[in-house]
């Protein structure tokens, strides 16, 4: 029968190596980084389609993650979707800033991009981003290609 | 000789029988073949007693579940009885679970790599590997383990403490046996769960790292950064530690429960035995349906 | 008759009209007994006849389908648990076979009751469980798994776990089964002198007949669920009731029959089996 010092040794250990694997997965694996936060301030965006444009999707500028969706909902006058975004403190935007709604990649997650303007205020807690530019919906672009093209045709076959 | 002389022996024969036999009887064998009663009554009856008994047993060990966390006191107090507890739950499994997490994780980077390939996505193994064991694989498989190896182990040292008489003995001098044998167990089992299956999934993603990257040739920066970007702390981590936790409750009830519950011989104690490892693993898979349909409905 | 016995000293264990039936099966039906102050008392009968279900309900493990049983005045049956632990305290019990606990070394074993239920100092403890293992003689053996002692060893040493906490009741359930012939002797003499050094009182559970019929202050013979004989050993050795008879010395046949009840008798089953 071990002793308890050498029993409480190997305990220790083995939790060591456990509560380290779990570190090594939060911080390694994961993108423990951005998660833990920090301060936000509220932004809000209307657009006309917000495509697939999930909650906790991405704020990127430049490609750098700033933010979060936090919030999607329909207005029911206007009917536009309403997006909230908390964005980190850290980074100020100028009031003339274009949010879109982009893809990673070619068929990946949708998330929010903002195009810098050249304002010389900044977006504060609250403020709504004016220019927005919706979301590319796939059927609406090929619709589009295959009518410009029977168009293209037709002239064509005018001529 | 005469029906009714017939049936006057036999009952009197069963008497003497009756006198000699064991006082243990024959309850625990079910209803037996009645004359008169026609055969599907008889399988019907069966049943019935079958599915009563089951649902007895499952009142009985919801009880005994209450019962072991009413009396945590003293293995939370005197956290020595857990400590040790957790040297032959925990500490003792780590080879095992370095092990097959080794070997878990190198299979699915071949496999990965294999199936991302056809699509020209085999920058995405690192992410393939790592979502696959955090949020499934690691918590499973774990479990599994764990309940073949500390489980079973569990079951058989309290079973065997009751057919030795050494639970009655301690009943006998006062000391509740539930609170000093059973309930550093089941915490122990708490415990380590969750940290084993944390090490089982960081062993995967490693031995997927080992045949991707080093025997395969995927990049490794990719591997790693499109990992780090895509498997969410909150979402993948946070949900396979939870699923981890409620494994480690299941397994560790099951197995003080089936130990205690023990009929106190040796087939009593190795039906007990079998019955932990084939109840823990089911209902692992089951939970594990349960949790993922919660966790992950399309994000 | 057991009258003349509580009649000397006043009744530590009492047992009315007890009955106790597992499921339907009936085990013991009205039995009455009365253990004294500082005497020593054997239960004795065949197998399953319900002496160790009665140590059990004298110690609580069980409750009685009627009747009672009263240990030191309280009546255990009707104790909640605070009290019945309490009580327990006081008692001591010697499992068969021991029932030592196998994860612990032999000093542990010993030491556990004192561990749990004071507060005494670990040089005290030390001094007191050497004391007891040392009334058994088994002072130097107390670094030993029980794994490592034999059966008769590990007898002992249960015996000193069961006297740790010096109980006003020790009960034994079958202690001279499967022992050498002297370990036999051992035990038989330790149970005695233990009893007597503590002023304590004795229930032995057992079928050995010789050996309890030379310790012993009062036997109770139990039979199909019921007392039927009671006496001093000398009583007992003289009684003429068959059943009595027959285990005492040990007849092969007798009120318990040698042939187990078959349905024809044997004549007409070799006739059959030539037939058939």
């Amino acid at each position: 029968m071990m002793n308890r010092a050498t029993l409480d040794l190997w305990v220790g250990l083995f939790v060591a190596i456990g509560l380290g694997s779990l570190l090594f997965l939060a911080l390694k694996v994961g993108n423990l980084s951005f998660a833990s936060g920090g301060e936000t301030y509220q932004l809000q965006a209307k657009f006309d389609n917000i495509g697939g444009l999930k909650v906790r999707g991405a704020v990127k500028s430049a490609g750098v993650v700033v933010g979060r969706v936090s919030q999607i909902h329909l207005d029911p006058e206007a009917f536009v979707a309403v997006v909230t975004m908390h964005v980190d403190n850290r980074y100020k935007f100028p009031r003339d800033t274009f949010a879109t709604i982009n893809t990673s990649g070619l068929l990946g997650e949708q998330y929010i991009g903002f195009d810098v303007g050249g304002d010389a205020e900044m977006l504060k807690d609250g403020d709504t981003v004016k220019k927005t530019q919706s979301a590319v919906v796939l059927e609406k672009l090929i619709s589009q290609f295959m009518f410009d093209k029977a168009a293209g045709d037709g002239g064509n076959a005018k001529k | 000789m005469a029906d009714s002389q017939k049936s006057k022996a036999a009952a009197s024969l069963q008497k003497q029988r009756d006198s000699l036999a064991s006082p243990r009887g024959t309850g625990s064998q079910g209803p037996k073949l009645e004359p008169g009663k026609s055969p599907l009554a008889h399988i019907l009856t069966k049943l019935g007693h079958g599915v009563t008994d089951r649902l007895w047993r499952l009142g009985f060990a919801a009880h005994f579940f209450v019962a072991v966390l009413l009396n945590s006191g003293t293995a939370l107090r005197r956290f020595q009885l857990t400590i040790r507890e957790i040297y032959f739950s925990g500490t003792l499994s780590i080879i095992i679970i370095l092990v097959s997490g080794l070997f878990v994780g190198m299979v699915l980077g071949l496999q990965g790599y294999d199936t991302l390939e056809r699509y020209g996505s085999s920058e995405a193994l690192g992410v393939l590997v790592a979502l696959s064991l955090v949020r499934e694989l690691g918590p499973v498989v774990a479990g599994l383990l764990f309940a073949s190896r500390a489980g079973a182990a569990i079951t058989a040292e309290i079973g065997l403490m009751k057919a030795t008489e050494q639970i009655s003995a301690m009943e006998m001098m006062a000391v509740n046996p539930i609170a000093r044998v059973v309930a550093p167990r089941f915490w122990a089992g708490v415990i380590s769960m969750p940290l084993l299956a944390a090490l089982f999934s960081a062993m995967g993603i490693f031995g997927g790292y080992l045949v991707g990257v080093r025997l395969i040739g995927v990049d490794a920066g990719s591997f790693w950064s499109q990992m780090q970007a895509t498997v969410d702390f909150r979402e993948d981590i946070l949900n396979g530690v939870i699923k981890s936790f409620v494994f480690g409750i299941l397994i560790s009830w099951i197995a003080v429960f089936e130990g205690y519950d023990a009929d106190p011989t040796a087939e009593g104690v190795s039906r007990a035995t079998t019955r932990t490892v084939v109840t823990s693993s089911l209902s692992i898979l089951a939970a594990d349906f349960i949790l993922t349909a919660f966790m992950f409905r399309g994000s | 008759m057991a009258a003349a016995i509580s009649r000397s000293s006043e009744t530590l264990v009492k047992i009315s009209n007890l009955s106790f039936a597992y499921d339907d099966r009936p085990i013991l039906t009205g039995i009455n007994m009365e253990i004294p102050r500082g005497k020593v008392v054997a239960i004795m009968g065949s197998s399953g006849c319900g002496k160790t279900t009665t140590l059990r309900l004298v110690g609580g493990q069980l409750k009685p389908t009627s009747g009672k049983v009263e240990v030191s005045g309280q009546t255990v049956h009707l104790l909640n648990s605070d009290d019945l632990y309490e009580l327990r305290r006081r008692m001591g019990m010697l499992f068969q076979f021991g029932a030592l606990f196998t994860d612990m070394s032999v000093y542990d074993n010993v030491a556990f009751q004192i561990r749990e239920h004071t507060d005494l100092p670990e040089e005290l403890i030390n001094d007191l469980v050497l004391m007891k293992l040392h009334a058994v003689g088994l002072r130097g053996a107390h670094g030993l798994m029980p794994a490592e002692l034999s059966g008769g060893m590990a007898r002992r040493v249960a015996l000193a776990r069961a006297v740790a906490l010096d109980p006003m009741l020790i009960m034994y359930d079958e202690p001279f089964a499967g022992l050498d012939p002297i370990s036999l002797s051992i035990i038989g003499d330790l149970i005695r002198k233990l009893n007597d050094a503590l002023g304590a009182s004795s229930i032995i559970v057992t079928h050995d007949v010789q050996e309890s019929l030379k310790i012993v202050d009062y036997v109770y013979f139990v039979s199909a669920g019921k007392v039927v004989a009671e006496g001093t050993p000398a009583e007992i050795k003289a009684s003429g009731t068959p059943y009595v008879h027959q285990f005492v010395w040990g007849e092969a046949d007798g009120p318990v029959p040698f042939h187990y009840p078959a349905v024809q008798s044997y004549a007409e089953e070799l006739m059959g089996a030539r037939h058939g």
